[in-house]
């Protein structure tokens, strides 16, 4: 049996059938990325006061990415409109473009999340006095070295950190030992300096286990958001990538045989491109901004 | 290639080639790029007016927090209404969003209540 209104449209609804599947599953994707908005206003708020961190995110490479999905959003209507106009070339140009972006994003993605799972965290035996409680000191910097009975972090000396009042992530030893808990200097700004921390230095968790953590999704409930949202998202523009290439190469012999049809695929997938786009504009300004 | 009449079919009075635009001649397709620029300048002037916000000190984060989603809300407006043609499209997709719209502000809505002192669920 033929699948009946893959090109033209019911005389009821005005509608392609695959318009309205399109649809009801985007309708769906808004429920699943809410439930995720929804946990994340709820840890938020729900964290204790001070602890939320801000500024661990690259807002310069954030703000890169947000503006590759934009463009990706506006290739993937341009080459539509070149299709309508019958200008399979140039179709093909903007879509072989807002795949090339997908790869960008995805590239930069990647360098995100290793950058996080390099960055390390580690509490000292020693303590301080922080608001009259005793709280073990901590080294937080980037992975050089780490063997069996040591590990050497890169420290920036003017680290932003995250919930720096009051809090026993907040303080920050270098190399001289002197903490530090400044606000505001952006990394880049930062010196350098390698801090050696022997394994005998460092505390003990009620599991036997050394106090060294990287900025994983394990790390905090920030973090745990951080992963599950974004990673959600990439696998959207995977997904989203993989469907509209699809159509782009092996795909495209449907525009010799039945080319409204092909036009419409372009015009679904490209819905579903618009609205991962979408979500990222929200993405950005709750998980790099505030 | 032949000319592939992807735009004109139509009956009787009102085209029904799926996109819910009107007809797409050569002329409304330019319009339609123009208009796609636009937004495209648009989203760009946002992304960094939302960067520029977040360093502006408005004395209370929270004032931070409501001026990122608007414009946040701005921008996802232009990409609903414009690259997905939400601002021209048929009934059937308006009644389901309505829907949406409908389920996705109840879930926001219980996740705030959730948050007032005297709701029933209260986790803070």
């Amino acid at each position: 049996m033929e699948i009946p209104y893959t090109a033209h449209a019911r005389e009821d609804t005005g509608l392609y059938n695959a318009k309205v599947g399109i649809w009801l599953f985007l309708a769906s994707e808004v429920m699943l990325f809410g439930a995720l908005f929804s946990s994340y206003i709820l840890l938020r708020v729900g964290a204790a006061p001070g602890t939320w961190p801000h500024g661990l995110l690259n807002v310069p490479l954030g703000m890169t990415n947000t503006i590759v999905l934009i463009c990706s959003s506006v290739t993937v209507v341009m080459s539509w409109a070149q299709l309508k106009m019958n200008r399979f070339d140039r179709y093909r140009i903007y879509q072989t473009i807002t795949v090339l972006c997908a790869l960008i994003f995805l590239a930069i993605k990647s360098f995100e999340y290793r950058d996080k799972f390099l960055h390390y965290e580690v509490r000292l035996k020693e303590t301080e006095m922080v608001n009259g409680h005793a709280v073990n000191k901590v080294v937080d910097g980037h992975l050089v070295e780490l063997t069996t009975n040591h590990i050497i972090l890169h420290v920036l000396k003017h680290h932003r950190l995250p919930g720096a009042a009051g809090h026993q992530a907040a303080a920050s030893v270098t190399a001289e030992g002197a903490v530090e808990a400044e606000h505001g200097a952006g990394a880049a700004e930062g010196e350098h300096h390698e801090i050696r921390i022997p394994f005998s230095d460092i505390a003990v968790r009620e599991s036997g286990k050394l106090w060294i953590e990287n900025y994983g999704p394990w790390h905090n409930t920030y973090m745990a958001i951080y992963f599950t949202l974004t990673g959600l998202h990439a696998l959207h523009v995977i997904g989203g990538a993989l469907v509209i290439a699809f159509i782009l190469w092996p795909g495209a012999k449907m525009w010799q045989t039945d080319p409204e049809r092909y036009t419409n695929r372009i015009e679904v997938s490209g819905l579903f491109w618009h609205f991962v786009d979408l979500v990222w504009i929200f993405l950005f300004p709750v998980l790099y901004l505030l | 290639m032949a000319n592939h009449s992807v735009t004109t079919d139509s009956h009787g009075s009102t085209p029904v080639v799926g996109q819910g635009h009107g007809s797409h001649d050569g002329h409304d397709i330019g319009k339609a790029i123009r208009t796609y620029l636009i937004i495209f300048g648009a989203l760009i002037v946002g992304t960094i007016l939302t960067v520029w916000a977040s360093y502006i000190d408005f004395g209370t984060p929270s004032i931070n927090i409501v001026v990122a989603l608007a414009i946040a809300i701005v921008k996802g407006g232009l990409v609903a209404g414009f690259f997905m043609h939400l601002v021209d499209e048929r009934k059937v997709i308006y009644g389901l969003l309505i829907a949406t719209v409908f389920f996705f502000s109840g879930l926001m809505y219980i996740t705030l209540w959730s948050m007032e002192p005297l709701s029933f669920i209260h986790f803070k």
